[in-house]
């Protein structure tokens, strides 16, 4: 894609994100009166904060680029499966199935030496990560169940995973509250700022990693002829059932990785009630990048700047972190309506759309992938 | 060698039968209940694809219905006690009801313009009502935590009399499907009605054809945009309903994220059920008997062998029954529930000639 291109396919996304901040500040103007009286100056001293928080100095950078990993590799994780047209909203289950692998090897590990223990750690949670994105694509190839849903109860069903296991087998000892021991060797090695820990790096490896996946080789071109139609795919003589199977595998593994550096690289156990929403945030990440992974890479600096600067909101503005989750739906509906912005600005510019989600809407409910 | 291992096995596996039917029988009130919330979001998801509109924003609806629904009826209640009428309905919680009912309405709106109009992606569309009504609700009941206003309390169930509930069956039947609060009881008038609305009247043989074959529909006359508008606003009302009993009828106050996916399971009931209202009512019934077991097995344990096999597994393992079972379903029956033709797809008039 040349420079011009890029501008063309970024204009909607961001008259989105224009828009959906104004919508932010309405929700904030109109909900101040619960906390404080009414506020209209409150929405810039919020925006003012986010920014501040997010890139203000050299640790907020660091901070929104640590934030930013995790989100570009669960948006990778979606958006890798949207080119074969598949939604998958698992990542959250793959995230948090991954995250304990790595917590649970890490544990295990933590006195033996770092070289050892954090490879180890990091497969598990590759591992598990795919086992676990596997599962809905077999169900998908073989049986039909759609990936929308059953991804979604997978993703209920690794909380209960989770609940059991940190309260279960391998709660540490002496803890105050349900859960595991420290991953001790196996944690990531800080590499800039607070906490700036190598398990970045691996999001920025990922990113040229998807592009040369996706455009460059032949499962790759596998993968997007079956996003564009799986009989397509059948005539031409690919597998569209193992390919469904194989990239949901990936992106599982993507997610697992996410969850990997998370444990291993912030928190150094996995907590009883884990409530990072990576897996879900990577839903966002991957349609504001319309799926490309130089997009998703923007989409999730973005995401990564606002989840660094919410702290620093709630803390100046008073307005609660939570509502970065707004913005982020609200662009998405921006995103989606963009007969809207174009309406709103005037403008004819290129479509944000992920053309391969066609194939995810016509097979909702539908027959298993046809085979030979 | 393979005998003596089964004997066992099979004598666990009668035993679990007799504890489930006896689950079952025992609370057929609870699991009428349960299904509720399900069977209303599968009606809802039943008015929106028979037309040809996927609706996976099902589960932000109810989400965003039960907020509203409670908050708006705790400002009216204003921490007044009011004294209730039959069923626990008083003035507060009626007009909670019918917040409830607005705001799956207007959700639906958005969904309907989105998928209709604009002919957005469907999945997509639903997808941002889930993420957007998760994001909302949790934002402003955070702000209101902070000054935290008294719940208008809860419609309540309806007492069938002492002398007619001891009636052997009779008794059993009236206790299992009239003990309920009103948005149950809504909920089961409202299955039979669809039913035969959807195989004998008009409007079913015009949804029917919308969601069948909508270029064909459209040359008979019917304004199929029209019509798919009116059914997605109306399947708002369902999800409102379905909403509203969280907050309202089961629990009486709000929490973020409590409708914990049963809108996504009622997707699956609908698959289930053959997108059928009688069909996704008995898909219902069988998510709400894995949600009574579920609570049964911790709080009433079966005793003797089973009993303590049962005391082994894990309580998680349980509270994951429904949406085990919900997987298990889907991949048993979706080759097989054949959807309708025109489902997810976004209807396009032809240009008008000139």
């Amino acid at each position: 894609m040349n420079l011009r291109g890029a501008r063309d396919a970024a204009i909607i996304p961001g008259l989105a994100i224009v828009l959906a901040l104004v919508f932010g500040s309405l929700i904030v103007i109109f909900s101040s009166p619960l906390i404080f009286g009414l506020d209209l100056t409150l929405p810039l001293v919020a925006y003012k904060a986010l920014v501040e928080g997010s890139f203000g100095s050299f640790g907020a950078v660091i901070s929104t680029i640590v934030n930013a990993a995790p989100l570009i590799l669960a948006g990778l994780a979606v958006g890798v499966a949207f080119k074969a047209g598949l939604f998958n909203i698992g990542a959250q289950g793959q995230f948090l199935t991954g995250g304990l692998a790595a917590a649970a090897v890490g544990a295990w590990l933590a006195h033996a030496p770092g070289p050892v223990a954090i490879p180890l750690a990091l497969v598990a949670a590759i591992l598990v990560g795919s086992v676990y994105g596997a599962i809905p694509g077999f169900l998908k190839a073989y049986t039909g169940a759609h990936e929308v849903v059953t991804t979604i109860m997978l993703n209920y069903i690794a909380l209960y995973i989770v609940a059991y296991v940190v309260t279960g087998p391998l709660r540490a000892v002496g803890a105050t509250f349900a859960r595991t021991p420290d991953v001790g060797n196996a944690s990531l090695p800080i590499l800039v700022g607070g906490n700036g820990h190598l398990g970045v790096l691996f999001a920025f490896v990922a990113i040229p990693l998807a592009w040369w996946l996706l455009y460059r080789s032949t499962i790759g071109f596998e993968i997007r002829t079956v996003g564009a139609g799986p009989d397509a795919a059948r005539y031409a003589g690919m597998r569209p059932r193992l390919l469904i199977v194989v990239t949901m595998a990936f992106c599982g593994g993507l997610a697992g990785l996410a969850g990997a550096g998370e444990i291993l690289g912030l928190t150094g156990f996995m907590p009883a009630g884990y409530s990072t929403n990576v897996g879900f945030d990577g839903i966002t990440v991957a349609l504001l990048g319309q799926a490309h992974p130089i997009g998703i890479m923007f989409a999730g600096i973005l995401l990564g700047a606002m989840r660094a600067g919410a702290p620093l909101m709630q803390i100046e503005a008073g307005v609660p972190a939570q509502m970065v989750d707004v913005l982020q739906g609200a662009i998405l509906f921006f995103l989606t309506a963009e007969i809207l912005v174009r309406y709103l600005f005037r403008i004819r510019a290129k479509s944000a759309k992920v053309a391969e989600l066609q194939t995810v809407a016509s097979s909702y409910g539908g027959q298993a992938t046809p085979t030979q | 060698m393979d005998f003596i291992l089964h004997v066992p096995v099979i004598g666990l596996l009668l035993q679990f039968i007799g504890y489930l039917v006896g689950v079952m029988t025992t609370n057929g009130s609870l699991i009428i209940t349960l299904s509720t919330p399900i069977a209303l979001g599968a009606l809802c998801g039943f008015m929106n694809e028979r037309s040809g509109v996927v609706n996976i924003g099902i589960e932000g609806m109810m989400l965003f219905a039960a907020f509203v629904g409670w908050y708006v009826a705790a400002l009216v209640n204003g921490g007044a006690p009011t004294s209730p009428g039959p069923l626990g309905i008083t003035f507060p919680l009626l007009v909670g009801l019918l917040a409830a009912i607005v705001a799956g309405v207007a959700v639906s709106a958005l969904h309907a313009w989105l998928s209709i109009t604009v002919r957005a992606n469907q999945i997509i569309s639903g997808t941002i009502i889930n993420i957007e009504a998760l994001a909302i609700t949790g934002y402003l009941n955070l702000l209101i935590s902070q000054n935290p206003i008294p719940s208008a309390g809860n419609f309540q169930s309806f007492h069938v009399p002492q002398g007619v509930a001891s009636v052997p069956v009779l008794g059993w039947l009236l206790t299992t499907f009239l003990g309920h609060g009103p948005i149950t009881l809504t909920m089961l008038v409202l299955v039979i009605v669809l039913q035969i609305l959807l195989f004998r009247s008009r409007w079913g043989l015009r949804t029917r054809a919308a969601g069948e074959h909508p270029r064909a529909a459209e040359t008979l006359g019917i304004d199929v945009i029209r019509l798919r508008y009116r059914n997605v606003l109306l399947g708002g009302v369902l999800a409102g309903l379905a909403g509203a009993w969280f907050t309202l009828e089961y629990i009486g106050t709000f929490q973020g994220g409590m409708t914990n996916g049963r809108g996504f399971i009622a997707l699956a009931a609908l698959i289930f059920g053959r997108w059928t209202p009688i069909g996704a009512f008995g898909a219902a019934l069988v998510f709400g008997i894995a949600d009574a077991l579920g609570q049964a097995v911790s709080f009433n344990p079966p005793t003797g062998d089973l009993g303590a096999v049962l005391s082994g597994v894990p309580g998680q393992v349980f509270s994951a029954l429904p949406y085990l079972v919900t997987i298990i379903v889907l991949a048993g029956v979706v080759g097989r529930s054949i959807p309708p033709a025109a489902d997810g797809q976004p209807y396009e008039r032809e240009a008008k000639a000139t």
